[in-house]
């Protein structure tokens, strides 16, 4: 039985002071450095703010592993991103993080905001409204992972059943679970255990990790972002460790069901097919991302659009790709604060309010 | 008079004159200055505080005040923090076309009253026009003039390990309070901006003589961005603790549903001091003895360690940095 009863009051303080002082009991007697890695950008930035890291003893280290969907987009998405919109072929629309990246030539998509050729979008459900205003093609970027991908499924079927003939997807999806066994497979294995994201799991299900149980022999944790969730994620995670077992344990059951949400599966499943993606930092990972099927071929941006194949160039000197692997520490990057920060990022990882380098320079490394 | 601001309000001209005469001076006129010519005669006994604001917020309007009240307590409080008493104003008011009369007529009741509530006189002004689309409805620029009142230094560069932080209020309230009603949110839940006008709080802690290093309201950016102003340029580093800040429920959990960190929310009616260690608690007690620092706390200290930088005690005991806000900031707040 995994210890989430006793604290369900979930931001009470006390809570968390008593998981803290748990994990430096078992810490202190597992005796050895023990790597866990968040797969979350959430996770990344919520651990940051409430200081877990300096509640945590010198043997337990939290990486960051790719979780932000900013970040795990080849930089060459974003060239292509950019082309669409200088060649007038198409308006770009996008949710707004990914507007600041850099393409390769130093340009982003936010320096066309306000003229029309790009557009920001909150919710994908306004992709209605703006396919309405306009008679030029509109081109969504679909960049994400489980969590975001069935309401931009549910917009694009829907236009799909009236016939929309102006909106387009560029598909940069990605999936969680496949990347996971890419970062253990790398030998020798540097990760001991996963806090798994709460959103994402929302979807998939507790059941989606089982492979780590049965197949990888690593423990996981899916915890929620609540100081104490994250906390007792990480709790649970050392208690499987020392007890020598690889149990995936759900710590965010409030939310997190064993079957995921069946139905929202569906609807990404009828738009989407898996399929083969790249990664940034990764490379490509096979079945770890997801494409339009064929019958819908005629909205895949593209095919549509001519749009070159991805590729994985990073600016120079920039670390992004062993940072998102959880190899390299944001200042280990000799552009971190120096050339690179999030008013004039150079690499994703800076870019992105959830990625691991402007977390890391927003809220530092501090101790107790 | 028409019911709209039209280009012509702005020519110079007969209409200039004609919006003057019946909309604005009716409002600012004293036994003193009785016609707000273009430059004002003052005369003062002390060393003077001399400070300019310009108003944008957007909408003009919010609950718990608008751009006129902002626009003369932002001012004197910026002049009641240096040390001094707000004593005199102008007032520069940038009109779009389309402008309602009545709002402005709205907007120049609250400014007069705010400027009554503070005991400053406006002394000289100006009125121009701006075509529709070029403007924000009503923008405001005050400069205010003081007399200073506290004869010590008041610089982050007198801060010394062991100093106290205080926060004079519960915080967040006005940026909170300007959002909801520029997204019309359904979530704003009854939150009233903060806007107050300082000088009775500053004065209060200006008995503290020297113990009192330093204070700014916190504005824009929140008490994170201030703290940080504060300690940024000295040898000091600064631990504040996330449990002391006053907070007022409500507002905490509209920041919370916005995804806003309350500590970088902007404020207009709260300060920021840095007293000494063994004054604090006194500090705190005069502050109390005024509605506006009923929630008077002490919520960090100086140190050695981190200089530069301000640590941010979690309420699960976590350490971090409190940076500067960045990234998404609201803009037009003030």
């Amino acid at each position: 039985m995994y210890p989430d009863e006793p604290y369900r009051k979930r931001n009470d303080p006390e809570a968390g002071k008593i998981i803290a002082e748990r994990i430096q009991g078992i810490a202190e007697s597992l005796g050895r450095e023990i790597n866990i890695m968040e797969v979350c950008g959430t996770h990344t930035v919520s651990l940051r703010q409430a200081g877990i890291h300096s509640l945590l003893p010198d043997n337990i280290n939290l990486i960051s592993g790719p979780g932000c969907p900013v970040c795990v987009t080849p930089g060459s998405y974003i060239d292509n991103a950019v082309g669409l919109v200088e060649s007038g072929e198409a308006v770009v629309a996008s949710f707004g993080d990914m507007l600041k990246v850099p393409d390769s030539k130093g340009k982003a998509l936010s320096a066309y905001m306000g003229t029309g050729k790009v557009r920001t979008v909150y919710s994908p459900t306004e992709l209605s409204e703006i396919v309405r205003e306009t008679d030029k093609p509109v081109v969504f970027l679909g960049i994400g992972f489980e969590t975001t991908i069935p309401g931009i499924a549910s917009v694009f079927l829907k236009e799909h059943a009236q016939k929309t003939k102006n909106l387009y997807l560029y598909c940069a999806f990605k999936t969680v679970p496949q990347a996971l066994k890419v970062l253990l497979s790398e030998k020798p294995r540097y990760i001991d255990g996963f806090l798994l994201p709460g959103h994402v799991s929302v979807i998939i299900g507790r059941k989606a990790y089982l492979f780590l149980e049965s197949e990888e022999g690593v423990p996981g944790a899916i915890a929620g972002f609540e100081p104490v969730d994250m906390l007792l994620g990480i709790y649970s995670i050392l208690l499987n460790i020392s007890r020598k077992e690889n149990r995936v344990e759900n710590v965010y059951s409030r939310a997190v069901r064993e079957e995921g949400n069946p139905k929202a599966r569906e609807i990404m499943e009828e738009l989407l097919k898996p399929v083969d993606a790249l990664w940034r930092g990764l490379g490509v990972i096979p079945v770890s991302g997801m494409g339009l099927k064929r019958e819908y071929k005629e909205m895949d941006a593209e095919s549509v659009f001519g749009l070159s194949e991805l590729t994985n160039k990073e600016p120079p000197g920039c670390l992004c790709s062993e940072v998102i692997q959880g190899k390299a520490k944001p200042p280990d990057c000799s552009l971190f604060n120096d050339g690179c920060t999030p008013e004039a990022p150079i690499g994703p990882c800076m870019v992105s309010f959830e990625g691991t380098c402007s977390a890391y320079l927003r809220y530092g490394d501090v101790k107790v | 008079m028409k019911d709209y601001i039209k280009l012509e309000h702005g020519s110079g001209g007969a209409l200039s004159r004609k919006l003057l005469d019946s909309v604005v001076y009716p409002f600012f006129k004293s036994s003193i200055y009785k016609e707000l010519s273009d430059s004002a005669s003052l005369s003062l006994s002390r060393d003077i505080l001399f400070t300019t604001d310009t108003y944008v917020v957007d909408p003009p309007f919010f609950p718990g005040g608008d751009i006129g009240k902002l626009a003369v307590f932002g001012t004197c409080n910026d002049l009641a923090v240096a040390g001094g008493k707000p004593e005199y104003l102008s007032v520069g008011l940038i009109l779009e076309e389309g402008l309602s009369i009545t709002d402005l007529q709205k907007v120049l009741s609250s400014l007069s009253n705010a400027a009554e509530e503070a005991d400053v006189l406006v002394v000289t002004g100006d009125t121009k026009v701006v075509p529709r689309g070029k403007g924000g409805e009503i923008f405001i620029n005050t400069s205010g003039i003081g007399e200073r009142e506290f004869p010590h230094s008041l610089s982050p560069l007198n801060i010394v390990e062991g100093d106290s932080v205080v926060v004079t209020g519960p915080i967040g309230a006005h940026g909170i309070s300007v959002l909801a009603a520029r997204e019309r949110l359904g979530v704003g839940g009854g939150v009233v901006s903060d806007c107050a006008f300082l000088y009775p709080l500053c004065r209060a802690l200006f008995s503290l003589g020297d113990s009192l290093r330093f204070m700014r309201d916190a504005t824009r950016g929140g008490v994170a961005a201030i703290l940080n102003e504060t300690i940024a340029d000295t040898e000091k580093g600064m631990e504040v603790w996330e449990e002391a800040f006053p907070i007022d429920e409500d507002v905490a959990s509209v920041a919370e549903i916005l995804g806003l960190n309350i500590l970088e929310v902007a404020n207009e009616g709260v300060i920021v001091a840095v007293v000494s260690g063994d004054r604090a608690e006194e500090a705190c007690h005069l502050l109390k003895e005024y509605p506006l620092g009923r929630k008077a706390s002490v919520v960090g200290r100086v140190t050695e360690e981190y200089r530069g930088k301000v640590i941010l005690k979690t309420r699960i005991g976590g350490r971090r940095f409190l940076d500067f806000p960045r990234g998404l900031l609201l803009p037009r707040i003030c």
